[in-house]
């Protein structure tokens, strides 16, 4: 039963399909990419003229790299990740590569996987015919051991007579046959193996990039949800005051002549809604990026935040060294934005805000913690927000909220 | 009064000029960047000066650095230093232990001229002028509790802060000048302080109560 499942497995004739297929690629990669690093390191002494071919010969190889990581997956189902892919920007047009290209590890696991092939599948698919054909040689020797030659099979000295010579052939052979299809796969195996070795990027750096890729896609959406709440604040807010102002302003206009009392409330209460639309637009500035964070850094930048708070805000800042700017942005941010949470939701009396910083570049850690009604949902619009903006500068972010409170927000952001 | 305006805003400094003018004041001098203006302070000494904190060319603390200058330089010229937004860190930068001649406000409140008024006076008579939104900064931010004292007592001690003097703070919260001093004594009593008899004495008080220095 195991010989015929080997036998008729798709997976072994996938596989020795991928051997004979390898050995062809092998010969028409190796060939155009030795030729290109020849006439490249030729050509050196002219650079202009060698630097085209060698950027042609590595674009070559890339995409010869492409197809084998296809051919790995369609023939063996096994994936290989690929690198961050290069863009136009690497070269310069189109074909001459700039320096980034010529000394990144991808670049030249590209070029040796393209050399290798060719001692690879020179080596595996002539042990893997050689093994078949023996083993079919030996199955089936008995049936025509007798036609042969000389009436039997000769080796060197050693001929095949006899009943006691055809078991031990057909025994050899039906054990070859057992073994051909592992071999088989497990010389495709040992092949992926090396690819990956060449072609993919560390484990731990295709990690990093999935997770960099989907933090980013989170931090242009957290962006741009921004963008939306200001926009939609200056247009529901001073916008509409400022329309305001205006209408009174008109009226007043057209009254004097006639009523000047009534002009004079008019205008009395346009003053009221000027002096409004201004402070709407300070506390707008305020919750975003006010200019004294820029100035004096996110210490003095807090008394504004916690004067504007309406529960009473313990903050203790501790910062010996002045983190960059875009790490006091967010900081400032997940401040003002826990803040604002705090006055809508959590019924507290009391606000605390540590911020304090460790070592050089270092880490800034955040605590706000509130003695509320707790009950806030980490995965609410306000707080997946402000997550994904300190995914962003890769730090870490948490929320503990039992029902019954207290509430503590903590984020942890890394300086350097 | 002499007055010397730094406010790079065309609209601004020109609305200024004629509100001060309409008001009987004199403007000796309307400058648009801090350079200019401090010679023209040293030119023609005015009582007092009008400077935003933010001025060409790099629109950060240009204002806040000259009005720091003229206070070392001319301690008699008063200085009310206006902003967009006021922050507790400028005001303490800007008093610096001496709340004499000293103002700090939201540009805003130029919109109410009589208040705006009288604080430049205050200024130019050697009081102070403190936005309540900066009191309101410190008071968020006060180093030592005030959870000792009553509402009313909180209230009469940011508008002590802003620089009032005992029947603004009356006329504010409309009550008799008898009841001003009782909360008075009292905020005195309850957070340890010397009782000054002036009234910028008392500013300084609560100020280094508060935290500025």
């Amino acid at each position: 039963m195991v010989l015929i499942r080997g036998l008729v497995s798709p997976r072994t004739w996938l596989a020795f399909i991928h051997h004979v297929a390898g050995l062809i690629v092998a010969i028409v990669v190796f060939v155009v990419v030795v030729t290109g690093l020849a006439l490249s390191v030729g050509l050196l002494p002219l650079a202009l003229a060698g630097l085209p071919v060698l950027g042609v010969t590595v674009r070559f190889a890339g995409l010869a790299a492409v197809a084998e990581r296809a051919r790995f997956g369609l023939l063996l189902g096994i994936a290989i990740p690929a690198w961050p892919p290069r863009g136009r920007s690497d070269y310069r047009w189109l074909v001459v590569p700039r320096r980034g290209v010529l000394t990144a590890r991808a670049t030249w696991g590209e070029i040796g996987y393209a050399l290798l092939r060719l001692v690879v599948s020179a080596v595996a698919l002539p042990v893997v015919l050689f093994t078949w054909a023996l083993a079919l040689v030996l199955v089936t020797l008995p049936a025509y051991n007798g036609a042969l030659p000389g009436g039997a099979a000769a080796l060197g000295g050693l001929s095949a007579r006899g009943a006691p010579a055809m078991a031990a052939a057909l025994a050899g052979g039906l054990l070859l046959l057992l073994a051909a299809p592992w071999l088989t796969r497990g010389l495709a195996s040992a092949d992926a193996a090396l690819a990956g070795w060449l072609l993919a990027p560390p484990s731990d750096l295709a990690a990093r990039v999935t997770e960099l890729r989907s933090s980013r896609d989170r931090v242009v959406d957290a962006a741009e949800a921004e963008r939306r709440r200001i926009e939609r604040d200056l247009h529901d807010g001073a916008q509409q005051r400022l329309v305001a102002l205006a209408m009174e302003l008109g009226r007043a206009k057209a009254k004097f002549a006639d009523d000047v009392d009534g002009a004079r409330v008019l205008v009395d209460q346009a003053h009221t809604e000027a002096k409004a639309a201004l402070s709407e637009l300070r506390d707008l500035v305020r919750g975003v990026h006010p200019p004294v964070l820029t100035d004096r850094g996110l210490d003095a930048a807090l008394s504004g935040l916690a004067a504007r708070c309406p529960v009473p805000v313990r903050v203790e800042v501790d910062v010996p060294v002045r983190p960059k700017a875009a790490v006091e942005a967010v900081a400032y941010f997940v401040i003002a934005e826990a803040l604002t949470n705090v006055a809508k939701h959590a019924r507290a009396s009391q606000v605390n805000v540590v911020v304090e910083g460790h070592g050089y570049p270092g880490t800034l850690s955040i605590v706000i913690s509130d003695d509320g009604i707790g009950g806030a949902d980490p995965r609410g619009a306000g707080l997946s927000g402000l997550g994904d903006r300190v995914a962003g500068v890769d730090g870490g972010f948490s929320v503990e909220s039992p029902s019954g409170g207290p509430t503590i927000i903590s984020a942890v952001l890394p300086c350097g | 009064m002499r007055i010397a305006i730094a406010e790079d805003s065309v609209l601004l400094r020109e609305g200024l000029t004629r509100l001060l003018a309409e008001a009987g004041h004199e403007v000796v001098a309307a400058a648009g960047d801090a350079e200019g203006f401090l010679r023209a302070v040293a030119a023609s000494k005015p009582d007092v000066c009008v400077v935003d904190v933010r001025m060409p060319p790099t629109f950060t603390d240009e204002g806040l650095r000259a009005a720091l200058l003229v206070r070392d330089q001319w301690p008699e010229v008063g200085v009310l230093v206006l902003s967009q937004w006021v922050e507790e860190r400028y005001a303490t930068e800007l008093i610096g232990g001496r709340p004499h001649g000293v103002g700090y406000l939201l540009k805003d409140r130029v919109a109410d001229v009589a208040e705006f008024l009288d604080a430049l006076c205050r200024v130019a008579a050697g009081g102070s002028a403190l936005d309540p939104e900066v009191v309101a900064q410190l008071l968020a931010r006060s180093r030592h509790p005030l959870g000792g004292l009553t509402p009313r007592e909180r209230e009469v001690l940011a508008l002590m802060a802003e620089g009032r003097s005992n029947s603004a703070i009356a006329d504010t919260l409309v009550v008799g000048a008898g009841a001003v001093e009782k909360h008075i004594n009292s905020i005195f009593t309850k957070l340890a302080l010397a009782q000054g008899e002036r009234d910028h004495r008392r500013v300084l008080a609560v100020l280094r109560y508060l935290g500025t220095e």
